[in-house]
């Protein structure tokens, strides 16, 4: 069971695609102006990522070394065909507030990285629970950089939940505070770049704080015996 | 008898940062005092919140960088920022907006590149973009001169106006019970003239140009000339920058002028008018963020002035300092690259 810890810890913190290995920046920059938006594009991703750790898990064996690369990526574009419809039937008001940046899913890094470094060496079942959590990873990140934007710039918290949701949703929209004039940098890609270095910066303070907790455990000094004479 | 060694720079300049930031400032008072003589007592109100804030701000993020509080904050350098910023926002914007710009500029663009030396953006004109981006609306409604409004705003419409009514809606009445409080600027109306086909000449015979310049703003570009002569003599900036800046903007909009008269403003218009003389004298001459050698300031204010004409005749924006500024800062390591001086003894690289 420690091996899934570890896996759950690399993908929600230590390797986290957005903080970390800053993959899918585009996505991550462009769709975060709202929460739902952001939860939007991050469970697509999510799930496109599930599936295709599976696949390119069952299919390992068979794949030539020479020529996985182009078909993991027609697998990924199976899977975020099968998506994009899905979201296009289901919530199409997401998608099409979504729009251009649901199917380039198929170009996000997060996805052929983890098939190339992770899927196509680990058993099926490993795989899958590394897609679950290096998605889940993104999907915080995606939620955390949304909802600060959208406090920032609209002071509103789920504005358009019944996009993702169904119309229920719509009592979860949070009015947070009123605002005449809405602060335009927040919610320009320009203040998703502030934001996310933001992110970026209270993830390395907090590293900084937990190492300076834990002792540094003692490493033994080599020594090695000089064997040839000094002078 | 014990001679005393120290290394070099054996020559050493008596002026120190504080110095150089309080010249400055002193310099820049004429200026903004006949600001305040044409556009009210809203300018004083900005600048004294601006500083407020600014010095607050720059002492919260001190601590907590863990450096000296009192000897940092002594160099004055927060204290031209928010000057530099409280003239260049318009007279009447409500309060939240210097507050907002301040803090950008001093936490974010400042310190958060590494504090005073640092920093490779001129930290008032990022918080001015900054804010120009956020609240164009706010950013670009300038009060009209005090001789052109029938009943000017007095220091207590001035305060109630930038504290109590914060809202968009009460202002544009109180705009409406003072006849057109607001108005564009000199550069805003003759661009608006020039794009609904009129001749310049015939935008020039409206009631802001009285004569051939912009109320007001003619005498307050006077006077930031003055203050930025001052500094000169003072030797607290060398020639270069401004000369370079005010060279090229006139060169460009003398060309734009002789090719067509109609649908271009002359070049002594685009000297004195908006903040010509402010930027090239206080602005760009920021010693942080230009260009060091001499050729490269000669080079870094030429591309200052080409993108201010280029800004104000094609882009969107009314004026066009702040960009221009911006965009020649981050071209500065890279002139400062190509640039070198030759180090004596040395040949010429070429």
């Amino acid at each position: 069971m420690n091996e899934y810890k570890q896996i759950a810890l690399q993908g929600l913190w230590k390797n986290n695609p957005g903080l970390v290995q800053l993959l899918g920046l585009c996505p991550l920059l462009a769709v975060t102006a709202t929460l739902t938006n952001a939860l939007g594009l991050g469970l697509a991703t999510m799930a496109v990522l599930i599936g295709s750790n599976i696949l390119v898990s069952l299919v390992k064996t068979f794949v030539p070394k020479e020529i996985r690369i182009p078909i993991f990526v027609m697998i990924i574009a199976a899977l975020v065909t099968c998506v994009q419809l899905l979201v296009n039937a289901y919530a199409y008001g997401l998608y099409q507030s979504l729009g251009i940046f649901l199917p380039l899913i198929v170009t996000n890094c997060v996805i052929i990285g983890r098939a190339e470094a992770f899927a196509s060496r680990n058993s099926v079942l490993k795989s899958a629970f590394d897609g679950f959590m290096m998605g889940l990873g993104f999907l915080l990140v995606l939620a955390v950089l949304g909802a600060s934007r959208e406090i920032l710039s609209q002071g509103t918290l789920f504005e358009g939940a019944d996009l993702l949701l169904g119309d229920w949703a719509s009592v979860l929209t949070i009015h947070l505070w009123h605002l005449d004039t809405s602060f335009l940098l927040a919610m320009l890609p320009p203040g998703a770049f502030i934001g996310m270095g933001f992110l970026i910066a209270f993830k390395n303070v907090i590293d900084k704080k937990l190492a300076e907790r834990t002792p540094e455990p003692d490493v033994p000094e080599v020594t090695r015996a000089r064997i040839t004479k000094v002078s | 008898m014990a001679f005393k060694i120290a290394s070099s720079p054996h020559l050493s300049r008596s002026l120190q940062t504080s110095t150089v930031m309080q010249r400055v400032v002193l310099c820049a008072l004429p200026g903004v005092a006949t600001q305040c003589y044409f556009f009210g007592w809203g300018v004083l109100i900005q600048v004294i919140l601006a500083i407020t804030v600014a010095l607050l701000s720059e002492a919260l993020v001190l601590k907590l960088r863990k450096r000296p509080v009192t000897d940092t904050l002594k160099d004055n350098s927060a204290l031209l920022t928010a000057l530099l910023l409280g003239i260049a926002i318009p007279p009447l914007a409500p309060w939240w907006l210097i507050v907002i710009g301040v803090l950008f500029s001093i936490v974010v663009v400042k310190h958060l590149y590494g504090g005073l030396g640092q920093n490779i953006f001129n930290p008032a004109m990022a918080g001015y973009v900054m804010l120009l981006i956020s609240f164009p609306v706010q950013m670009t409604s300038w009060v009209a001169p005090m001789m052109l409004t029938s009943q000017p705003v007095d220091l207590l419409g001035s305060l109630q106006l930038i504290f109590l009514n914060t809202s968009l809606s009460d202002i544009e009445a109180y705009k409406l019970g003072f006849d057109g409080l607001a108005m564009a600027t000199p550069l805003d109306t003759i661009k608006t003239d020039l794009s609904m086909g009129l001749t310049s000449i015939e935008s020039f015979s409206r009631a802001i140009f009285n004569d051939g310049f912009g109320v007001g703003w003619f005498w307050v570009n006077m006077a930031y000339l003055a203050g930025g002569l001052v500094m000169l003599k003072l030797k607290v900036i060398r020639w270069h920058i401004p000369v370079g800046v005010l060279a090229s903007l006139f060169v460009c909009a003398s060309a734009g002028y002789l090719l067509n008269p109609d649908t271009h403003a002359g070049p002594l218009f685009h000297l004195f008018s908006g903040a010509t003389m402010l930027a090239a004298f206080f602005i760009a001459t920021d010693p942080v963020t230009a260009a060091t050698s001499v050729r490269g300031r000669l080079l870094f204010g030429g591309l200052i002035g080409l993108l201010v004409y280029i800004i104000r005749t094609y882009g969107g924006y009314p004026d066009a300092f702040a960009f221009a500024i911006l965009l020649a800062n981050l071209c500065a390591p890279f002139i400062d690259h190509y640039m070198k001086p030759r180090t004596y003894g040395h040949r010429s690289r070429n």
